[in-house]
């Protein structure tokens, strides 16, 4: 089987969860990404978030699991309470190893394990939230080549991570909720 | 890249002086968790440059076991997954009761916290008199806090509901004493835990077991090394062990899969069932 060419990396943390509901319904079925989503919360909802996201997307939904290959138009939960680390060969890694930005899974441990193995070919799209999870990743995603967008922060139920990571990091695009499945369907196709 | 200085390659090399001067094999853990965990250790550790690293691991043999300790993951908790404890309690404990002895391996026990959470579990249903618990890790700095059974004060109430969403039914507090910022666990229950090296890479089995526990300990392994681990678990174990990993952890697409019946509930526990 064929890994997926493109990867797209959303994170979010609190209020994170809207625009994921919105961008999902828009993503075609031709996308030669893999769809990589790390959202911060607690553990004991789990399938619940499977169910929810499969119920707004034409795209298999799924949790990432250990060693599985990244396969295009697919959307990949990172599971909660571990680290998602992409290998070389497109599969994924866990990692139980110490938080990092309070958080496990940490959006930038994913953003720049993700920018290491897909380099250009990595975009890495930053949400709502209420810390800096994810800016130094945004950064290393932008070091290797890849793009960068973060919500508007004026959209965001939280604006302090979108903000802190367009103070801090290189921001290719700053986006709507309900610009962002265009953006992505967009991007897969360079 | 601003947080990997250190290439792939460049870890590779680091990985086989290690495997050369000092005899521990990294060469075939999975590379993203290892190359990120090497190059956090070189910006903690403040080296100027690759070569200064990759000399001072060469030459120093304290630094070299630094370096060793510090790779692998050693983030553990008392009653991790309380489900799976739960699991435990209800579908093993009664099947290793029938046994006159009980032989328990535990590898990979990092500091020991799962190791006592499951003597408390065998003391609770009267089995620990009978049972011997070996306790592993590659790591002799965790094992030397495992055999003192005292873990982190502050972490006893998030163990204390743990124990408690496992079905624990009596005061978690009479399983220790405070003692300043440490929980010393009661000696009674470390009487029966054997805690000693052992290198899951490159040792080989030393005993037969009824019940082998293996918590995110492969997902730090490629496939290949997660193959060879799982067979030497699954000629480690008797006909009808038990084998329980983490709670991502799986038997399927492994070379072993067909020797083993997964228990019937969502718990990481497999039953051997074919010699």
């Amino acid at each position: 089987m064929t890994t997926a060419p493109y990867l797209i990396v959303i994170g979010g943390s609190a209020g994170g969860l809207q625009p994921i509901l919105t961008l999902l319904p828009g993503l075609v079925a031709s996308l030669p990404a893999a769809i990589l989503i790390v959202l911060h919360r607690q553990s004991h909802y789990e399938s619940v978030l499977t169910e929810l996201l499969s119920s707004k997307s034409i795209l298999p939904v799924r949790e990432a699991g250990e060693k599985e290959p990244l396969l295009p138009a697919t959307v990949y939960i990172a599971p909660a309470d571990y680290h998602l680390l992409i290998e070389s060969d497109h599969t994924f890694s866990l990692d139980d190893s110490e938080k990092v930005n309070f958080s496990r899974p940490s959006i930038d441990v994913t953003f720049t394990s993700a920018a290491l193995a897909y380099g250009s070919k990595v975009t890495a799209i930053l949400l709502s939230g209420a810390n800096t999870d994810g800016t130094e990743g945004l950064k290393d995603v932008h070091e290797a080549g890849g793009t960068t967008a973060v919500q508007d922060p004026a959209t965001a139920d939280v604006d302090y991570m979108p903000r802190q990571a367009i103070l801090q990091a290189p921001v290719d695009a700053i986006l709507q909720p309900q610009e962002m499945a265009a953006f992505i369907n967009r991007m897969a196709e360079v | 890249m601003s947080r990997n200085p250190i290439s792939e390659q460049e870890v590779l090399l680091l990985l086989n002086d290690i495997l050369e001067r000092y005899g521990y094999d990294f060469t075939e853990y999975a590379p993203a968790s290892i190359n990120r965990r090497v190059n956090h250790l070189y910006q903690v550790d403040r080296f100027p440059s690759f070569a200064e690293y990759r000399y001072r691991i060469i030459s120093d043999p304290a630094y070299a076991l630094r370096f060793v300790e510090e790779i692998t993951v050693n983030v553990t908790e008392m009653f991790r997954d309380p489900s799976f404890y739960q699991a435990l309690r209800t579908q093993v404990l009664p099947v290793l009761a029938t046994y006159p002895s009980i032989r328990v391996w535990h590898a990979g026990c990092s500091t020991g916290e799962e190791v006592y959470s499951f003597a408390i579990l065998l003391k609770e249903a009267k089995l620990l008199h009978k049972a011997v618990i070996y306790a592993t890790d590659i790591n002799a700095g965790v094992l030397e806090k495992g055999r003192k059974g005292m873990f982190r004060l502050s972490q006893m109430q998030q163990y204390s509901r743990n124990y408690m969403e496992a079905g624990g039914r009596e005061d978690f507090s009479s399983y220790y004493t405070a003692n300043y910022e440490y929980a010393k666990f009661r000696e009674d229950l470390g009487e029966k835990i054997i805690f000693s090296p052992h290198n899951l890479v490159t040792d080989g089995s030393f005993n037969e077991f009824q019940l082998i526990i293996c918590r995110n300990v492969l997902i730090y392994f490629n496939k290949k090394l997660q193959d060879r681990v799982l067979t030497l678990f699954s000629e480690s174990l008797e006909q009808l062990g038990f084998l329980a990993l983490g709670s991502k952890e799986t038997l399927n697409f492994t070379s072993v899969t067909g020797k083993f019946k997964q228990l019937e509930n969502r718990e990481k526990i497999w039953r051997k069932v074919q010699l």
